[in-house]
């Protein structure tokens, strides 16, 4: 690990230590994945054991909670996480059109991330925006009432932030 | 303790008395019926996974896990009834539907769980097709293969490794359709914590965990002349391997096993009951040495593979306690390649040494290094109680009517101590009868030490030798050991000498084990006591019942190794264990300080 990661476990750790006097440490698990995907971008090996050994939950129950949920990213993500809701009210209202459109501009499979770096693309159930609908978030950004064309330009200027420095090939967790 | 309430409940229209504060399931048992199940173990959480348990509660709108519904006052139950038979079927038959049709090639063909209750069921044709996972086999381990395929999330395998083994070594990951038990970060089992134990191949009711199979290979060597095939068995195979061969359990079968065995092609038949007398000599001799004050105390027995393995992983603190004596079969091991070579003036490396074994964790235990002797291993192949079984059934031996013989010489006679190694507590009662007499000088009159012997997790006992007070503590299945462990870390001195066996009951309770019967469930209690009551029986039957009177044992002492403790017994019979990763983690409790 490098020191930035260990400026980050030491955060993780911090984080942790108002936990582990608990009688029930372990039933802060979900929280501590939390907190560590939003450090990281995403659950390493060796960030769920270090909460294994501090919460003394074994690696395979870590491991079960952190796959179980869509939300926990189990590899490194990009930049920007965009999530395309597939809830009924976006489905109904075509976000399949903007998924296949997302897929296209950006080459990629869902729970991929493109090549530059730049985002990870993901399905999500029902993001609770159905009046918006179709939706996408990208990261904790919602876009709503969506065309194909639509959240074309918004991820155009996403990239746009990205042109005229160097900083393309950014992979938040390196 | 206050009795408990009895009310009244009625099952299919009559009705019973029975005691509230149990589950329907648990009542229905006790009045005589058996509610078809599969992911429900008494000895297991309650997990009502599986469904098939399903009665129907007057009153209730959909039929009822009787595995987790309490019984209540007047609470009418139908257990059979024609709607809840089909939709019993139906339930198994959707099982079914994501399982491998591949009956009559698998491993657990003839006894399986599944098998068994799609007949009891009445399946007699499949009405649903639908979608089926596929995963590769997890072949990593030397003793245990994963087959998601054949997995139907029972979850027992689960609940074994985390509540009775606390080993923690398998979880479920992902979920819906795409559920699979597996190791941490999907790792393979090799890279894992496992202990090797082999509970989960006992727990799981279809072909999800066995072991990995070396009957193909041996039959191979069987085949070689250029060999001189010896084989050495434990002494919880003679207790069990009849059940394999549908006779009841808790027959003892040396003498039987001895012939198949020979007939099965192999040149010396010996008896790991003999290294075990001479695993005593070195123990006692060892345990005394330490109580003079020269090493760690309290000591622990160094016997079961899955008990070292997990002690690596979870406690490796304890490991400078843990008995430098090697476990009987690598003794023998080690013998056989040394001291039996050089009788026979053979180059060690044309003698093929395998091991009959009641355990998984041989297999591990042959491959580790450390073992060795002179860079060969001690142990070239281990097979279960159930490979051995279906050897001789498949090379059309008869071995129930055949006329038994004995084990071969020198390798082969054994004192009643070795035999009741096999049950929990009995390692740590063969060895108080060798020290006893080593310490004191004086015969140990009532050798039979009954505050050893039984199923309690953790056995306390205290002798007097002379002038000194020797207090002893016995585990058996490895979250016992670890409750054990944690009370020697707040205790240090609490105990002199601990034995740890890392399945429940002991060997008798291996990994490797023949499988559970029509009639009987995996780990069932009375089928422990039944083979622990063939080695007491064997024990009482012999006129030498101390290690230290072994006359083949103190004959090797003269002819070879000096005596205990000597150089001779340093190189060959004793080792050393280390720590390994990853690091086990002891679920809930202690303090897992990184080590």
């Amino acid at each position: 690990m490098n020191s930035n990661d260990d400026i980050k476990l030491q955060q993780l750790k911090e984080y942790m230590q108002g936990f582990t006097k608990d009688p029930h440490a372990q039933s802060n698990l979900i929280t501590v994945l939390h907190r560590a995907q939003e450090l990281y971008g995403y659950l390493k090996q060796e960030v769920m054991e270090e909460i294994a050994y501090s919460l003394a939950v074994p690696t395979a129950k870590i491991w079960g909670v952190a796959s179980f949920y869509h939300y926990f990213n189990l590899s490194p993500v990009g930049r920007h996480v965009i999530s395309v809701c597939m809830g009924t009210a976006c489905y109904v209202k075509g976000a399949g059109l903007l998924l296949e459109r997302v897929r296209q501009k950006l080459n990629i499979d869902v729970g991929a991330t493109s090549a530059d770096g730049l985002f990870t693309l993901q399905e999500a159930r029902c993001l609770g925006a159905c009046g918006l609908a179709p939706v996408v978030m990208i990261d904790d950004r919602i876009y709503g009432k969506l065309s194909a064309e639509g959240v074309a330009a918004v991820l155009d200027s996403y990239a746009n932030r990205y042109k005229n420095n160097k900083q393309q090939s950014v992979v938040r967790s390196k | 303790m206050k009795a408990k309430k009895m009310i009244s409940i009625y099952i299919n229209d009559v009705q019973y008395k029975v005691a509230d504060g149990q589950t329907i399931m648990q009542a229905a048992d006790a009045l005589g019926f058996k509610i078809p199940r599969l992911c429900y173990h008494p000895k297991l959480s309650i997990e009502g996974a599986c469904r098939v348990c399903i009665v129907q509660v007057e009153g209730q709108k959909n039929y009822t896990a009787s595995c987790s519904f309490p019984v209540f006052e007047n609470m009418r139950v139908h257990t059979n009834t024609k709607e809840l038979r089909r939709a019993r079927r139906d339930i198994v038959e959707l099982i079914l539907d994501n399982h491998p049709r591949d009956c009559h090639t698998c491993e657990r063909d003839g006894v399986c769980e599944l098998q068994r209750l799609a007949y009891a069921m009445g399946i007699r044709n499949r009405h649903f097709e639908g979608e089926r996972k596929h995963y590769e086999k997890d072949l990593s381990s030397p003793s245990v293969i994963r087959d998601p395929d054949k997995c139907i999330l029972c979850g027992r395998c689960v609940r074994l490794c985390s509540e009775i083994q606390k080993v923690n070594a398998l979880g479920y990951a992902h979920r819906g359709f795409k559920t699979v038990v597996m190791p941490a970060f999907n790792k393979p089992f090799s890279e894992s914590v496992c202990t090797t134990c082999g509970q989960c191949i006992n727990v799981c009711p279809t072909a999800s965990f066995v072991e990995k199979n070396n009957t193909q290979e041996l039959f191979e060597k069987l085949d070689d002349p250029s060999l001189t095939k010896i084989v050495q068995v434990a002494p919880s195979v003679r207790a069990a391997i009849g059940e394999a061969f549908g006779l009841e359990a808790g027959k003892a079968m040396h003498k039987e096993l001895v012939s198949a065995l020979k007939k099965l092609g192999f040149d010396y038949i010996f008896d790991t009951q003999f290294a075990a007398d001479l695993t005593i000599m070195e123990e006692a001799s060892e345990l005394l040495d330490r109580i003079q004050g020269n090493g760690r105390l309290p000591m622990i027995t160094s016997c079961s593979s899955a008990w070292i393995k997990y002690l690596e992983h979870f406690y490796p603190q304890f490991l400078p306690n843990l008995s430098t004596c090697k476990s009987p079969m690598s003794m023998l091991g080690a013998l056989i390649k040394s001291y039996f070579a050089k009788k026979l003036g053979c180059d060690p490396s044309r003698l093929l040494s395998v091991a009959v074994m009641c355990c998984t964790a041989k297999k591990h235990e042959a491959n580790r290094p450390e073992l060795a002797v002179e860079g060969l291993p001690a142990v070239d192949m281990v097979v279960t109680t159930r490979e051995i079984a279906w050897m001789i059934k498949s090379a059309g031996i008869d071995m129930i009517s055949a006329k038994g013989s004995d084990f071969d010489a020198p390798l082969g006679l054994s004192s009643g101590a070795g035999a009741i190694f096999g049950a929990t507590g009995g390692v740590m009662e063969a060895a108080i009868r060798t020290a006893y007499e080593l310490y004191t000088g004086e015969t140990l009159l009532d050798i039979e030490l009954q505050s050893l012997r039984g199923f309690s997790g953790i056995k306390e006992a205290c002798f007097t030798m002379e002038d000194k007070e020797i207090r002893v503590a016995v585990a058996h299945g490895l979250g016992n050991a670890g409750k054990l462990m944690e009370i020697i870390k707040k205790e240090p001195d609490r105990y002199h000498f601990v034995e740890v066996m890392g399945c429940p009951g002991g060997c008798i309770g291996g990994g490797g084990q023949p499988y559970a019967t029509a009639n009987s469930i995996p780990l069932d209690e009375d089928f422990l006591k039944k083979r622990a009551e063939a080695l007491y029986g064997i024990d009482r039957d012999k006129t030498i019942r101390r290690s230290h009177e072994n006359p083949d044992v103190q004959r090797l002492y003269k002819e070879f190794l000096g005596r205990p403790l000597s150089t001779v017994s340093h190189g060959l019979l004793h080792t050393s264990y280390s720590k390994k990763q990853p690091q086990g983690i002891i679920a809930g409790g202690g303090n897992n300080e990184q080590q």
